[in-house]
């Protein structure tokens, strides 16, 4: 099986500005690879490096350490081979006002193309459900179909490897479920590997193939049934998430909460 | 007249459309922050006794490209750089004018307008320069539009957004620099803002957005200018004044369309 992503010893440490010598590790010598047809949970507690992880493998941060390889490729000496990942960021609210139509967003996925096949762009948005809505300004959309349309800009590119941050923040749960049968499907029906950070571990355990815990060091990364088969590991995962984040912001100390609770997820 | 209403036209359409842009980027002011460094590049021109054209056109350039790598390399926020761009141009100018002895009629025409009273020097620096912002803006929109719409995902697809965003900076100089005359440093950012805010208001997808916004532009210098000229008023300041009259108007209009739409919805949920 293809080696799609292969990353080695990466490192990020964010400097809080460019003049300062004040500094934040945010990612310590990870290493994880993804093989073709894999579907990779990343789970882990805010401020664990997740978007970070992933704005490295895009080529948004540059300044890393360590080695990230993309089917083969190095992308610090070779980024083209960038074009074929589609990213989902985190969800932001797309303002009201901005001025352009669900299909002209979705055509921006053919950016390097010198014609746009509107036939790509309505199987795209066919296939995330949101054909009747193609006229539509995106701001006027609700926040899961905002994620949808993305998916389906994403989509019209033809990619290989979809990397999704957090996609399901903040949508209602039936939206969820909608989301996650669509991720399933990319995976299993036009195979393309998947990376999707969550913070819904029981979708994970049901979704994905693979699971990676993050926290800022990498704790656990293998099969998902192995993971959430050990309530060993959970305890484990909590215990050092908590210990990160043990003066953070209450609701992580909630999502943490819920973690011990789910330590009885079923396992596929 | 004539020379006029062909310059104010197509300055008119120059502007709206790097202004959607600016619009979309959150950098409405950055227009007003351009056209003051030009201000300083003017100033320069009336004191070395170079066209001012010329002086506002390098100054602003240089200016705009040079706040853009400070941006970059210290990551100040766009707002702050945007006052800094604002007072420095105003000091350049304010000191020089102050080196060579007070305002001149030529200065006071750069500040206000003075669309009526171009020549065919400026006609000629008006049109190229339109001619090149609108060719280059229509040849990378839909660049210009993904990177609005988000810089990351923009990144991801390919686009060197570094270089195009000096490339978009350096064209909305020039769309600044061919409007001076038009309606002056002081008032260009509203031919920039204002007929975008209210195509906004219309448009539901991009290109429809652009062509209104260009339309309520055109139409606004060519009436501003019709006006000024038959009541003896200031060009600039009745061109400024008419897009302002457009937008209150939609505004209106907008408000009692959804209101009658709405009446007619309770209407129906009554009959059932």
């Amino acid at each position: 099986m293809q080696d799609v992503v292969d990353v080695k010893n990466l490192s990020y440490t964010y400097q809080i500005t460019s003049t300062s010598s004040f500094s934040s590790r945010v990612l310590d010598s990870i290493s994880f690879s993804v093989n073709e047809g894999d579907l990779l949970g990343v789970i882990g507690p805010n401020g664990a490096g997740k978007t970070t992880l992933f704005s490295c493998m895009l080529a948004l941060l540059k300044d890393y350490r360590g080695e990230i390889r993309i089917f083969d490729q190095d992308i610090k000496k070779n980024s083209s081979v960038l074009k074929s990942i589609g990213y989902i960021p985190q969800q932001k609210s797309i303002e009201q006002t901005f001025p352009a139509t669900v299909d002209e967003i979705v055509s921006l996925g053919m950016i390097d193309k010198e014609k746009i096949s509107k036939e790509k762009v309505a199987s795209a948005l066919k296939m995330v459900d949101l054909s009747d809505q193609k006229h539509k300004r995106i701001g006027e959309l609700s926040g899961g179909q905002q994620q949808r349309v993305l998916i389906a800009k994403a989509l019209v590119s033809e990619p290989k490897l979809l990397i999704l941050d957090e996609p399901t923040t903040s949508v209602d749960v039936e939206t969820q479920n909608k989301f996650y049968t669509l991720i399933k499907n990319l995976n299993k029906k036009n195979n393309i590997s998947i990376i999707w950070a969550s913070h819904d571990l029981d979708a994970v355990n049901k979704i994905a193939n693979k699971v990676m815990c993050l926290n800022r060091t990498m704790f656990f990364h293998g099969d998902t049934s192995e993971f959430f088969g050990s309530n060993e590991l959970i305890r484990m995962y909590s215990e050092s998430s908590m210990q990160l984040h043990m003066h953070s912001h209450s609701n992580q100390k909630n999502e943490l909460d819920s973690i011990y609770r789910q330590g009885h997820v079923d396992t596929p | 007249m004539q020379r006029a209403l062909l310059s104010g036209a197509v300055v008119a359409a120059t502007c709206s459309v790097v202004g959607l842009f600016l619009v979309l980027r959150r950098q409405s002011l950055f227009g007003d922050a351009l056209s003051h460094v030009a201000f300083g590049g003017i100033a320069v021109g009336l004191f070395t006794n170079i066209y001012p054209i010329w002086t506002a056109l390098v100054v602003s350039v240089l200016a705009s490209l040079g706040i853009t790598k400070l941006r970059q390399s210290t990551k100040i926020p766009a707002d702050v750089a945007v006052a800094i761009m604002l007072s420095s141009g105003l000091a350049v100018g304010i000191v020089l004018i102050g080196l060579a002895g007070g305002f001149s009629l030529d200065l006071e025409s750069f500040l206000f307008g003075s669309i009526l009273l171009i020549g065919m020097q400026d006609q000629i620096m008006i049109l190229l320069l339109s001619a090149a912002v609108l060719l280059i803006v229509f040849k990378l929109h839909r660049q210009l539009m993904y990177v609005a719409f988000s810089e990351d995902q923009a990144r991801v697809s390919g686009i060197n957004v570094t270089r195009l965003n000096y490339l978009f900076i350096g064209l909305a100089s020039l769309a600044v620099i061919a409007s001076l005359r038009l309606v002056g440093v002081l008032l260009i950012s509203s031919l920039i803002v204002i007929p975008n805010i209210t195509a906004m208001m219309f448009g539901k997808g991009f290109k429809k957005t652009a062509l209104i916004s260009i339309i309520i532009a055109v139409s606004s210098v060519l009436i501003g200018i019709v006006i000024s000229y038959v009541a003896n008023l200031a060009p600039g300041g009745t061109i400024v004044l008419v897009t302002i009259f457009i937008l209150l108007g939609s505004i209106g209009a907008k408000s009692i369309t959804k209101r009658i739409k709405n009446r007619r919805e309770i209407k129906i949920v009554d009959f059932h």
